[in-house]
């Protein structure tokens, strides 16, 4: 644990004695946090809609920035006036920042990546970016996050081909660069994400060569992105599989319920995702047994909330019938949904962990299994598969 | 409902208390006031927590037949009335026809029918459904139905004779199936008057309502950039000599700081709060000054969009003038507002208005707002409506203050702006 000035630490509450999953605390600069845990995402400096107060009130203890957007709009330079990312939306919490990698990558045409950096052309003004190791690592110590990402080559999953080697190897790279580009190394604490697509032994060799540098957690990245399932899974497990017990392992993107818990069995402490805050906004309420697409007419005279048994404000206070009228009239529909769907993920997670501490974690998968879906073949072939492989198998 | 007066001044307003309002005769909203506007019992952009940032909020929310109208099969399904219905607690609740801030098309009133606008377009309403909406909506209180489309400058004659004609036509059939159905017993009705810009319709219309058995009066027509102050002070000042001083009148469509100021100077007791919401839709933070107290300290500060404004006034061109723009033009800003906007505010770590003690006041900064109207963030409108509402609602408390303590002039001055709004610079 003894690391370079690192801030972050990691205390086992609980192993799970059947699967790989683990409860801890993550002790960071503002705040401790219980893991497994689910971070919701606030792109621009904010969670949609929502206060810092009511995501504080929800029981959140970090949530992400996006350094991409936030290094355009406003940019590096007045957030750090405003007294970091922390300063400009007056989040007292912890905040973790992508390093911009994956937005290059996917929102923006003609970018070239080469051995320096990431070249782009601003979807604001045209001009041409250059976003290098050294410059995401120097936005985000302006960000003032407590967690960063190094800046990966990301290649899209379902790629296959010497890019891939390629962009792992640079990748590695460009952890080092990153490392020593951190000004900041006692406050903010640089994560370094894990490369190789689908092919096991190019994951394997960038375990080997990243766990060798002293970084205080590491990501599973290059996933999430459309590749099989299968596929999925087993890069995760295969990861878990090599990196260090006392360190936290952040699985990007992932944040459906069924692979929420099934990551957990496989050994991630750390999740992030846009779907539950974004498929709110359509109307679309998450629910033990799936989703309740609320604007659906169906709705228009149930007179329940959308899960009588959540304890958020939202389903405290109004019911179906209600919030699918309101959706005709006003915005505050959307921030009902999305109050709720963020309190659905932060208590799945506060389950998951009490069940591996009270160690009956492959009970508590059995149940939400049994919940999820109206019958045991309809259980995803490869959840099945997963749990299988940590000892849980499934009726 | 019961009003009462403490100061009634001729040509300079009335102050008092509305008790005894809603079913149980336990709430009160002072005078002169305003509403709680909201679209389907939301106030816009906040949910239960964001709302209750705020204190001090009016006692009577205001639901529009706009938006429940579509509703209707569902809430007669539900049974328990609207409030329970959008899980409203401890307020009175007012129905009126329609949204102030959304003014809707003309053309389609009929001798026997007017029609609202939903989501889903226009429904149409005879006083039979109207009626069959207020039985289950159950509000405490609401105004008849009433054939109000008489703001379009260029109304004939003959129209604003007949929406007078139709709106008292309205008003005795709703009255009578009022006094006939056990699910409004303890409900208040108040009578609405006409007129267009005619000052004899007006009198005439004023002079027949008073004599049926309603709890107040909403005055219609008179909505913003339907006619100048001018017109709409005198009209409102002949109309509220023929109705009794004992009974509230409610004036509709009138929001903007100013106009509030002269018409309650002519005898208006309520308004409806959707100015606060307009101000939002258009990226803007109210901004007025309206202290007067006598600290000079305090009294001697302009609030900073004074300095602004100016600026602003000569950069976009805009002026406001009364009477210039249409109701259907409700985006133009206005002199008591701030535009976030303005790449002048991308580095203000100032708070919206200093002093201010809102949510978004104490936890916010003029550059995080513009951070977020620039990059269209839903979080901006969330913001900018606690703050508007608290600012707006924060000048009927002051308005009521200088009534009562004779500086009714002092806030004029300050909230018009010495001398058309160039005052003291101050940074």
């Amino acid at each position: 644990l003894a690391g370079r000035c690192s801030r972050v630490t990691l205390r086992l509450v609980a192993e799970c004695s059947v699967t790989k999953a683990r409860a801890c605390d993550l002790i960071l600069p503002h705040c401790a946090v219980s893991t497994p845990v689910f971070m919701p995402v606030g792109t621009q400096g904010t969670l949609k809609g929502i206060t810092v107060d009511q995501l504080e009130g929800l029981g959140c203890q970090i949530c992400l920035g996006n350094t991409y957007h936030l290094g355009m709009r406003p940019g590096p330079d007045l957030i750090e006036k405003a007294n970091g990312l922390h300063g400009f939306m007056n989040w007292k919490r912890n905040l973790l920042t992508d390093s911009g990698g994956f937005q290059m990558v996917s929102l923006v045409e003609l970018s070239e990546v080469t051995e320096e950096g990431v070249k782009f052309k601003s979807p604001y003004d045209g001009e041409e970016i250059l976003l290098s190791p050294e410059k995401s690592i120097s936005i985000q110590n302006s960000l003032g996050s407590d967690i960063m990402m190094q800046l990966d080559d990301v290649v899209s999953s379902t790629v296959t081909g010497p890019r891939v080697e390629e962009a792992m190897h640079r990748s590695i790279r460009w952890l080092d660069r990153c490392i020593a580009a951190n000004k900041n190394p006692d406050k903010q604490n640089l994560f370094a994400i894990i490369q190789g697509g689908l092919n096991a032994e190019l994951r394997k060799v960038c375990l080997e060569e990243m766990t060798q540098r002293d970084v205080p957690g590491f990501a599973i990245g290059g996933l999430s992105g459309g590749e099989e399932k299968d596929d999925f899974w087993r890069m995760v497990t295969l990861s878990t599989d090599h990196l260090p017990r006392e360190k936290p392992r952040y699985l990007m993107g992932v944040g459906y319920a069924v692979d929420l818990v099934v990551c957990v069995a496989l050994g991630c402490d750390m999740f992030d995702c846009v779907f539950p805050t974004r498929t709110a906004r359509f109307g679309s309420a998450l629910v033990p047994w799936g989703s309740l697409q609320v604007k659906q007419k169906q709705y228009a005279k149930d007179f329940q909330p959308i899960d009588p048994e959540c304890q958020c404000p939202t389903c405290r206070q109004h019911s179906r019938a209600y919030l699918h009228a309101l959706f005709k009239s006003d915005t505050a529909a959307m921030h009902h949904i999305t109050i709720h769907n963020i309190a659905y993920q932060l208590t799945l997670m506060c389950s998951v962990r009490q069940s591996i501490v009270d160690g009956c974690f492959p009970e508590f998968i059995r149940t939400f299994m049994k919940r999820m879906f109206p019958s045991r073949d309809q259980y995803p072939g490869w959840a099945v598969d997963a749990l299988a492989s940590v000892n849980v198998p499934l009726e | 409902m019961k009003l009462e007066l403490s100061r009634v001044v001729q040509g300079r307003g009335r102050l008092g208390v509305l008790k005894e309002l809603g079913k149980t005769g336990q709430h009160s909203l002072e005078v002169p006031g305003c509403l709680l506007h909201t679209h389907l019992g939301a106030v816009p952009h906040l949910t239960r927590d964001t709302l209750h940032t705020l204190s001090n909020l009016p006692s009577v929310t205001q639901v529009t037949l706009s938006n429940i109208a579509e509703h209707q099969e569902v809430l007669e399904e539900f049974k328990d009335g609207f409030r329970r219905f959008a899980g409203l607690h401890n307020t009175v609740l007012y129905c009126s026809l329609h949204d102030p801030a959304t003014p809707c098309p003309t053309g389609y009133n009929t001798t026997k029918t007017v029609s609202v606008w939903g989501s889903g377009g226009r429904i149409e309403l005879t006083v039979a459904k109207f009626m069959a909406l207020q039985k289950t909506v159950q509000p405490d209180w609401y105004q008849s139905m009433a054939d109000g489309e008489t703001w379009q400058s260029g109304t004939s004659r003959k129209r604003v004779r007949k929406s007078v004609d139709r709106t008292l036509a309205h008003l005795d059939e709703c009255l009578l199936v009022h006094q006939n159905s056990q699910e409004l017993e303890g409900v208040e009705v108040f009578g609405v008057v006409e007129g267009g810009d005619i000052l004899e319709e007006r009198v005439r219309s004023g002079r027949e309502t008073a004599k049926r058995p309603v709890a107040g009066f909403c005055l219609d027509g008179l909505q913003t950039g339907s006619m100048d102050q001018a017109l709409r002070t005198q009209l409102i000042t002949a109309v509220t000599k023929e109705l009794p001083e004992d009974k509230p009148r409610l004036l509709q469509g009138v929001g903007r700081p100013d106009e509030v100021l002269a018409c309650v100077e002519a005898g208006v007791d309520l308004f409806e709060s959707f100015f606060p919401f307009q101000a939002t839709e258009r990226g803007c933070a109210l901004c007025f000054g309206f202290d007067v107290s006598s600290d000079p300290e305090l009294a001697g500060r302009a609030p900073p969009a004074v300095v602004e404004l100016a600026e602003e006034k000569t950069a976009s061109g805009e002026t406001r003038q009364n009477g210039d723009s249409n109701p259907a033009d409700q985006s133009r800003m206005t002199s008591f507002e701030i535009d976030l906007k303005d790449k002048r505010h991308r580095d203000d770590f100032r708070p919206l208005v200093e002093g201010c003690g809102c949510y978004c006041c104490v936890n916010h900064q003029r550059a995080y707002l513009h951070h977020l109207l620039v990059t269209n963030e839903l979080l901006a409108g969330v913001l900018l409506m606690i703050h508007n509402t608290a600012h707006y609602h924060a000048f009927f408390r002051a308005l009521r203050e200088a009534l009562a303590n004779d500086k009714l002039d002092v806030l004029k001055r300050r909230v018009l702006g010495e001398g058309g709004g160039q005052t003291e610079r101050n940074e």
